[in-house]
């Protein structure tokens, strides 16, 4: 009984609520008809999509600076990068690169100045985090008008100036990653047949079909049907990057950081440059949200500009705190785990409650269940001892 | 004249840690006790028990009774104590900054004017009568016989006025008899002082009772009719204040009876060090801001291999100096190491030195409750000496070894005896004593030629304590390093430490050696020197 | 000269906004009898939404993001004379009926949460507003026409249940300024609503004289001695934010039956934003707001909400530009008060710091003559 306290205590009951949802709306699937690969299909794509813009709010919590609602600022920096990218027409890889590498020196901008802010804010983060990234967004709105873009595929045909509110990605980097080394399995002619990269094709059952030019699997006459894909490279560029957040905290820098959010007093008294760190912190927060939203583009597809950022940090701030991170200490494994927990309700509710009840309810379970997490994690006590 | 207040037999302890027993003594209406005693004598515990704060019933109550005019009385909540007519100043003022002296006077006590509404819902919405409310404080100020503005705000006041605001509230009960000051003269200047005491006597002619605590003994022997010396949780002594000099009640206060057998041979070992080595740490002119622990102008020097003792009561700026010294509070002044000037004000500055510093702020200071012993024992060394670090690809990253780490720590959990499960305990779950021996084995780990240690036995269990002086000394020993021990145990000092500094009202008033009678440090303590040499402090 | 510069700064957010309209509303080019009808109705709306907002600043809780909650009571009662047909100045009433307890409530929940963060009020009371609006969608939605049953058919939508995007408030629409008609050179005034914001101000300055008001000002600036005194802190604050609901439900049901519909979903989520910027804008703070500052505040919003995209269109050709340049007024002004509250509470602390110096600095000079 003791024991079973504590779990609840620790683990947080509304952690536990979640995870048994997702499991029951997992096991009723198959019952009401829901095409299960296909749900599983999405749910890999989401964590892939969504891994890295979580992650940028790990560095912030570790450095005592709360949860980083203003992470819209960052989304912005990325927004720069991708529309740059597309601006000097560079496609494929290099495209893609080059706009992470122009969002990350954004990001890096941006974060200094935003740390800088920050740091004279102590003890009010959250509040000015959540208006500064509400505020940047709209004046970036102004930005998105003004500044002189030509390329014909982003700008508004007839006005000839300004940007216009979604920019496809396709024909430059759409699905980059999702496509690199990706695992998908075709129904064709009643065969299932496992491709890497549509590349190589196996036939289970069958045999070897060693190298078949990926594009054939689409000429073909009859349409193949996608059964299940996994977005291996989206997640592997995610794991990467989650290796990187991972070893910067097993440095000598991160080290200090984390010191820094358990104790500011106790770091300062070790020689820490606290203001110092917390720029860090905020930087990089920055940075990853910028290379997070591009990542997340090339997924989606488009290129949400105008007010489409600002209202991004909360599913990443809802997903972190599913995965059991609070205000002040956050890890890996929560990252991990919140993402597949708060995706998997987002493609499973909708799934479920149309085929039960013909009802779309995902909108509101959304909103209850993210906004809720915050909330649960805004009131509860934070657990340092003073 | 009849007690309107009486303690009889009172007792309290803490978890089985007695902090007072058998305190009797009467308070006559009109009549000025003094309560003095050193820091954890028991007057603040016994002003909890009075006022029937929470957390005496939290720990289980207390022995003993408490007569108020003649019969028993139990108050479940500080309020039932201020109903019943007793009031407290606290050392800290308890004022609202933006409301003027009238309101805060008549804080939650405002003149109402009654209305229909008022007897339909609740006296809340009636509105406050501010005529009234203007009359009653001017007449709760008429009584300390000073002069405030009643409509001026807090925020805007001298320090005097705030005080002079709090004891006004504390009038402005309707049936007032006894109040209780606790320290009010320590944040007020001398002239303020003045015409405090000279309120208090007005009050007391009126027939109001008063319980005045401080530590400024001339005051005390001013102002009081009685005086009631606590020590170790005892009443030592009860004796009227005409004729008593300041250092007799100096010397009650800490005069334990001299059992410090062995104590002395200790301190003999360390009398070795020669006076030839060189001056390791010099201090001139150091000024500290430390909130409730000021420095003003301290000087002291420490040569190499010495433990140097700096002792004092609480709030007098003892611990201001090493705070100071290491960065961690504004200060100035010239310190010099080994000769060479030291820059202020710069934690990294100081580490990076060879100085460390064990904080008396365990928790606040000292640790990282929410991370592992491995890593609170390491981190200073780490970012200081770049210790534990294996640098990557050319010294470009500075990789953190969790092994060597951890290695580092099961050495000092042997060495310390710290009790743990593991060297990757969060150190939140320790015990005091056990935290505290990480805070020294994380000094340690620095190896440096300064140690300050502050208050290193402070609520720890005896065997802890041990543990840690007998590292101290080790310390000393091994490394020939200067140890620099603040303590507001005299004992304690006086057994580690050949030289103790006592530190008075942010300043040294003297520095004596451990063997000198128990009643010179005492006099030193209670300021009494400077006082009685000197003339009184406002000429120092 | 030092009093006209301390009126300055102290008035600094005022002044820039009116040298920022001195500006644009001539560039706007607007006719000027149109922006003083327009200001004189948009007054009559809003100000009682503002004015919701002072309670929760007295009581030192900050901006009540948490407002939307009210915003939320009001629409429901707003729904169901709708649907039941009451028509004029009895439906408002009953609305106002209606959403009291359903505030109350609502209230009682967001004082009682932001207890329970206590420092950390707003950025509380904004997530609430938020996850509040998820269970309001939740009752529009789906309860309506399951649950609760409507009578009015035309409300749900085709499906069976669920309220349609948007209602129109056609028995109730514009029923205050209509009702004491008053037209002075061609411009109407909506006396009945001025006359209602007249007595909600009263009630704000009784309040302020009351013993109730007297705890919540001690609460507000110093929680400890306020409960040290024996005010019970909590319940007052919880008790501000109530009012401050059921204030936000009553401006919520004027404002809508001004503007005629209510869009089911979302015309509460802005109400909050506007509410507040529109006080700073009118020179208030965190923990500083007056009646004053709610009306000025109003029609300084306002007047730039108007004016900003013709302005625009007429200095830099383009109308929405203008338009994202309120709408970055709108956030900015609120980042900008925050900014300025945790400045100031910061250097307040550090000067708390300063007095405990007890004379530190006096003796360094002394210092030098030994």
């Amino acid at each position: 009984m003791e024991q079973i306290k504590r779990f609840l205590s620790d683990f947080g009951l509304p952690r536990i609520i979640i995870a048994v949802f997702l499991l029951a709306l997992f096991m009723m699937a198959p019952a009401v008809g829901v095409n299960v690969p296909d749900a599983l299909k999405d749910v890999f794509n989401r964590f892939g999509m969504n891994g890295i813009l979580v992650l940028a709010l790990i560095p912030m919590i570790q450095a005592g600076c709360g949860l980083n609602f203003g992470l819209p600022l960052g989304i912005i920096a990325g927004l720069l990068g991708a529309t740059i990218s597309i601006e000097m027409g560079y496609v494929g890889a290099y495209g893609f690169f080059f706009a992470i590498l122009t969002a990350l020196s954004f990001g890096s901008f941006f974060g200094l100045a935003y740390g800088a802010l920050l740091n004279r804010v102590k003890g009010g983060e959250m509040m000015i985090a959540t208006y500064v990234g509400l505020s940047s967004v709209m004046l970036m709105q102004i930005g998105w008008l003004a500044l002189p873009y030509k390329s014909a595929v982003m700008i508004y045909g007839f006005s000839g100036e300004g940007l216009r509110p979604t920019i496809s990605v396709d024909g430059f980097w759409r699905n980059i990653l999702d496509n690199f080394m990706s695992i998908k399995i075709y129904d064709i002619f009643d065969n299932m047949v496992v491709t890497i990269s549509d590349f190589w094709a196996y036939i289970p059952g069958i045999k070897w079909y060693g190298k078949i030019p990926g594009n054939d699997i689409g000429k073909w006459l009859y349409e193949p049907k996608l059964i299940f894909a996994f977005p291996t490279g989206t997640i592997l560029l995610f794991l990467f990057v989650a290796l990187i957040v991972w070893a910067f905290f097993h440095m000598k820098t991160g080290t200090a950081m984390t010191a820094v959010g358990s104790n500011p007093i106790y770091a300062r008294a070790a020689g820490i440059n606290v203001n110092r760190m917390r720029t860090i912190s905020v930087m990089l927060s920055t940075m990853l949200g910028a290379m997070g939203i591009i990542v997340y583009q090339q997924s989606f597809g488009f290129i949400q500009l105008y007010d489409g950022p600002l209202y991004m940090a909360f599913p990443a701030i809802a997903a972190i705190l599913i995965g059991g991170a609070r205000v002040n200490k956050a890890s890996l494994p929560n990252v991990f785990t919140g993402v597949i927990l708060y995706q998997g309700i987002l493609v499973m509710t909708p799934l479920i409650f149309n085929a039960m009840l013909k009802l779309d309810m995902s909108d509101v379970i959304r909103i209850i269940v993210s906004q809720g997490m915050i909330l649960y994690a805004l009131t509860r006590k934070t657990k340092v001892l003073k | 004249m009849d007690a309107i207040l009486s303690f009889r037999d009172i007792g309290k302890q803490f978890y089985g840690n007695r902090v007072l027993s058998g305190v009797s003594f009467d308070v006559a209406a009109g009549q000025i006790i003094g309560l003095v005693g050193e820091n954890g004598a028991g007057k603040s515990t016994l002003m909890k028990i009075l006022f029937s704060m929470p957390e005496i019933h939290e720990t289980g109550g207390y022995e003993g009774s408490i007569l108020w005019n003649g019969s028993e009385v139990k108050f479940k909540t500080p309020f039932d104590a201020l109903d019943a007519g007793i009031g407290m100043v606290h050392q800290e003022f308890s004022l609202i900054p933006g409301f003027t002296t009238t309101e805060n006077i008549l804080l939650n006590r405002e003149s109402l004017h009654r209305s229909v509404l008022t007897d339909i819902f609740s006296t809340r919405i009636s509105m406050l009568d501010r005529e009234n409310m203007a009359l009653r404080s001017k007449k709760a100020i008429a009584k300390l016989g000073v002069t405030l503005d009643p409509n001026m705000l807090i925020k805007e006041m001298p320090v005097g006025h705030k005080q002079f605001t709090e004891i006004a509230r504390e009038l402005c009960r309707d049936k007032v008899k006894l109040i209780v000051l606790d320290e009010p003269s320590a944040v007020l200047t001398e002239s303020e002082a003045e015409v405090l005491l000279s309120s208090l006597r007005l009050l007391a002619n009126e027939g109001i009772a008063i319980i005045f605590i401080s530590h400024r003994l001339r005051e005390i022997v001013d102002l009081c009719d009685q005086i009631v010396v606590l020590r170790d949780g005892q009443k030592i002594s009860e004796l009227p204040a005409k004729g008593s000099s300041v250092k007799t009640i100096a010397s009650l206060m800490v005069g334990r009876s001299v059992e410090t057998q062995g104590q002395t041979d200790v301190a003999d070992t360390y009398m070795n060090y020669g006076s030839s080595e060189p001056i390791a740490l010099s201090v001139e002119q150091l000024w500290v801001d430390m909130p409730g622990e000021t420095v003003r102008n301290v000087a002291f020097s420490v040569r190499k291999g010495e433990i140097f003792g700096i002792g004092g009561l609480a709030g007098q700026g003892k611990l201001g100096i090493p705070n100071g010294i290491m960065g961690l509070s504004p200060s100035g002044g010239n310190v010099k190491l080994h000769g060479k000037p030291m820059q202020l004000g710069s934690p990294y500055a100081a580490l990076k030195r060879g100085l460390a510093f064990v904080s008396e702020d365990r928790r606040g200071v000292g640790l990282l409750l929410d991370e592992g012993i491995d890593w609170n024992i390491a981190f200073s060394a780490m970012q200081i000496q770049n210790k534990f670090l294996k640098p990557l690809l050319g010294g470009l990253f500075q990789w953190r070894s969790d092994r060597e780490m951890l290695n580092l720590a099961n050495e000092y959990i042997k060495l310390l005896e710290i009790k743990c499960t593991g060297a990757r305990q969060r150190v939140g779950n320790l015990s005091g004593g056990n935290q505290q021996k990480v805070c020294l084995a994380k000094a340690f780990a620095l190896r440096p030629d300064i140690l300050f240690v502050s208050e290193p036995t402070r609520g720890i269990d005896v065997g802890a304590k041990l543990v840690v002086l007998e590292t101290l000394k080790k310390y000393n020993s091994e490394y020939g390093a200067t140890i620099i021990m603040i303590s507001s145990e005299l004992e304690e000092l006086r057994s580690i430490c050949k030289r103790i500094a006592i530190v008075y009202e942010g300043r040294i008033e003297g520095i004596l050696p451990h063997t000198a009678p128990l009643d010179e440090f005492g006099v030193l303590m209670a300021g009494a020197k400077s006082e009685t040499q000197q003339g009184g402090r406002s000429e120092n | 000269m030092k009093k006209l510069r301390l009126f300055l700064i102290e008035n600094s957010v005022v002044i820039t906004f009116i040298v920022l309209l001195a500006i644009a509303i001539p560039a706007s080019k607007l006719p000027g009898q149109f922006l003083l009808q327009e200001i004189l109705t948009r007054l009559g709306r809003s100000s009682f939404l503002v004015i919701s907002l002072l309670l929760p600043i007295m009581a030192g809780m900050g901006l009540n993001f948490g407002m939307v909650l009210g915003a939320m009571a009001g629409q429901i009662g707003l729904i169901f004379i709708s649907d039941w047909g009451v028509i004029g100045i009895p439906g408002l009433l009953l609305a106002m009926i209606i959403s009291l307890p359903i505030s109350v409530i609502l209230g009682w929940l967001c004082g009682s949460i932001m207890n329970k963060a206590k420092g950390r009020e707003m950025v509380t009371g904004y997530i609430l507003a938020f996850f509040m609006n998820g269970v309001y969608m939740l009752f529009a939605l789906y309860a309506m026409g399951i649950i609760i049953p409507v009578l009015n058919l035309e409300l749900l939508l085709s499906r069976g249940f669920g309220l349609r995007n948007v209602i129109d408030l056609i028995n109730v629409r514009q029923c205050l300024e209509t009702f004491i008609p008053l037209k002075i050179a061609g411009v109407n005034i909506p006396v009945l609503n001025y006359l209602i914001i007249a007595a909600v101000g009263i009630f704000i300055v009784w309040f302020r004289k009351t013993k109730f008001g007297q705890d919540m000002r001690a609460a507000g600036q110093d929680r400890a001695v306020a409960s040290a005194a024996g005010i019970s802190v909590d319940r007052t604050r919880i008790f501000a934010i109530i009012i401050s609901t059921v204030l936000a439900g009553f401006g919520q049901i004027i404002f809508l039956q001004n503007m005629g519909t209510i869009n089911t979903t979302n015309s509460h989520e802005q109400t909050g934003l506007f509410a507040i910027a529109s006080l700073l804008i009118g020179g208030a703070s965190v923990t500083k707001a007056s009646i004053p500052n709610a009306l000025i505040g109003v029609i300084l919003f306002h007047l730039l909400f108007l004016v900003a995209p013709m302005a625009g269109k007429n200095l830099v050709g383009s109308a929405m530009i203008g338009e994202y340049f309120r709408q970055f007024v709108s956030y900015g002004v609120i980042a900008l008060a925050l900014v300025l509250y945790e400045w100031k509470r910061v250097a307040q602390e550090d000067a708390s710091r300063a007095m405990l110096r007890g004379g530190v600095a006096p003796d360094k000079g002394k210092v030098n003559t030994l």
